[in-house]
């Protein structure tokens, strides 16, 4: 699948952000006043950043808000609707904080339960299509939602728990490279059953529809970029979890080594969202001969 | 609304024949000029179409495959490939505004242009390939199954069937009701064992594909062989004794 700048940005710092208004709405922390200010306004910036930038993946960016309308069936119009909720639920509880010193501790931990949930729609835009085998998986939520909270728990400086969130992020990023590199080919699709001729024999593509590109090669038979992928998985893999699991739970804890664990963290999950999207095989690559 | 309608009795369709298409793209071109023309949506885009690197919006495309069998040398299908109007069609689902919808009464899948957002969610949910985004438009493009002309009174009425069968020159594209079984299209489909594509998805979709007949086998006998044999021996006169000295030489 195309790796969209836009979706990157979006899934990372929206499950961030979100992440970090998990741990802020369930009282792991509650910051007042003006440092209250500083980590609300991270939180919110991050997670409607993300959205934001997810409208530069539209076409019709003016006509976003009728995404709001079909939640009863689309995981995509329920994260939309998700995290404005989060966000109104949220709102009282993050004013409360920073301009009356007074947190709304129920609010806040309904939010915090919405916000996770708003993680988990996002990642099931991807994991609910059956076309993208790799992502329809359990694997997909499971990398999404331990993401933001080991992200979000690094922001709000809750080191003890963010070191284990760290590791089992690794796990599961792990896991979803190791059993997504095997799902195309122990699904039951193929160049056979796609285009239903296994009957006379072994099919192969002779001649393309068309000689040029078109939208469903760019956008479903990307394959630019695979071959660095085992070297991203690695920088993936140490920059995103490993290296700040390590610093967090071998170094005294401090706010220059936060910063490095953060800014380590967000470039190993861009890259580890790069290949969730790059490695990402469309089963309509059948047609094309590739994948 | 995206909900899919509970499953109609009419399921218009398609059925391709794999054994008769000569993969000669004119269902490809009408489609394009019906579609660019209907008032149902904007046209589709050619983008580039005189540079280095054309590329166009298309509903309908014909890939080309060979298929290598155990006995006998391979066999080439041409293969058209459009929406396939699917009973659980998994573009509808998932699309955030309700633009993707599946008519309840004939069950065509279609798209409202005006509330499409472009997000290219349903194009990545369809397993066939069979949504492309407009590129000028930016909005989605899909197989109406010419809703505009299967309906259209002013149309006289062999021409009200989708533009790719009118234009088919070999008869290889079929137009009817699938819901139906005493259809022509599904007594063709249960006579030829008409199947489904990539049935493993889940998608149900309507329309069916006709397999390549098996092809005539030549006879393992050679009537003139016997006819055939060399024709040397024994021969006398001039020819003999020059036959008979060079093979002593």
């Amino acid at each position: 699948m195309h790796p969209a700048p836009s979706l990157i940005l979006f899934t990372v710092l929206s499950g961030l952000g979100f992440g970090l208004m998990v741990w802020l709405g369930f009282g792991a922390l509650v910051p007042l006043g003006w440092v209250g200010f500083v980590f609300w306004a991270l939180a919110y910036g991050l997670a409607g950043g993300g959205l934001l930038a997810a409208t530069f993946h539209l076409g019709h960016p003016e006509r976003a808000w009728r995404a709001l309308s079909q939640w009863r069936t689309s995981w995509l119009s329920r994260e939309g609707v998700l995290s404005i909720v989060t966000f109104a639920v949220m709102a009282p509880h993050a004013a409360g904080s920073v301009f009356l010193d007074r947190p709304l501790p129920v609010l806040g931990a309904l939010g915090g339960g919405l916000a996770l949930l708003t993680v988990f729609s996002t990642a099931m835009i991807y994991a609910q299509l059956r076309s993208v085998p790799r992502w329809h998986h359990w694997t997909t939520p499971a990398v999404f939602m331990l993401a933001a909270l080991a992200g979000g728990g690094l922001l709000a400086g809750q080191v003890a728990a963010a070191g284990p969130l760290f590791a089992l992020l690794a796990v599961a990023l792990a896991l979803h490279w190791h059993m997504g590199d095997r799902r195309f080919a122990a699904g039951p699709d193929t160049a056979e059953s796609a285009t239903g001729l296994g009957r006379i024999g072994k099919v192969r593509l002779l001649a393309p529809p068309h000689t040029g590109r078109n939208y469903l090669l760019r956008e479903m038979v990307h394959v630019v970029g695979r071959k660095h992928a085992a070297r991203l998985r690695l920088i993936a893999l140490a920059a995103g979890a490993v290296v700040p699991a390590v610093l967090l739970v071998a170094l005294p804890a401090g706010h220059l080594l936060g910063a490095l664990a953060v800014l380590l963290h967000l470039a190993g999950m861009l890259a580890a969202r790069w290949l969730f999207f790059a490695e990402a095989e469309h089963v309509v690559g059948l047609y094309y001969g590739r994948r | 609304m995206t909900a899919l309608p509970p499953p109609s009795a009419k399921k218009l369709g398609l059925v391709i024949d794999l054994d008769t298409c000569v993969g000669c793209h004119a269902c490809v071109v009408s489609c394009k000029e019906w579609n660019s023309q209907s008032p149902l949506g904007a046209p589709l885009a050619d983008l580039d179409a005189y540079g280095a690197a054309p590329e166009g919006t298309f509903l309908n495309r014909v890939h080309s495959f060979e298929v290598t069998r155990e006995a006998g040398p391979p066999v080439v299908v041409h293969f058209p490939k459009s929406c396939l109007h699917c009973e659980d069609a998994p573009c509808v689902t998932v699309c955030p505004t309700g633009a993707s919808y599946k008519r309840a009464e004939d069950g065509i899948v279609l798209v409202n242009e005006d509330i499409c957002i472009g997000c290219g969610l349903c194009a990545w949910a369809c397993p066939y390939g069979a949504r492309e985004m407009d590129g000028a438009e930016r909005v989605m493009k899909k197989c109406t199954l010419c809703v505009d002309r299967i309906y259209n009174e002013t149309l006289p009425e062999p021409d009200r069937v989708p533009a790719c069968v009118k234009s088919c020159p070999a008869g290889a594209r079929h137009f009817g009701d699938l819901g139906d079984e005493d259809s022509a299209v599904s007594r063709l489909v249960a006579e030829r064992e008409g199947f489904a594509l990539m049935p493993d998805q889940g998608t149900k979709p309507v329309n069916r594909y006709l397999p390549p007949r098996p092809r005539d086998a030549l006879p393992e006998f050679d009537v003139l062989a016997p006819y055939l044999e060399p024709v040397t021996e024994g021969a006398g006169g001039f020819l003999g004794w020059l036959d008979r000295t060079l093979g002593k030489i």
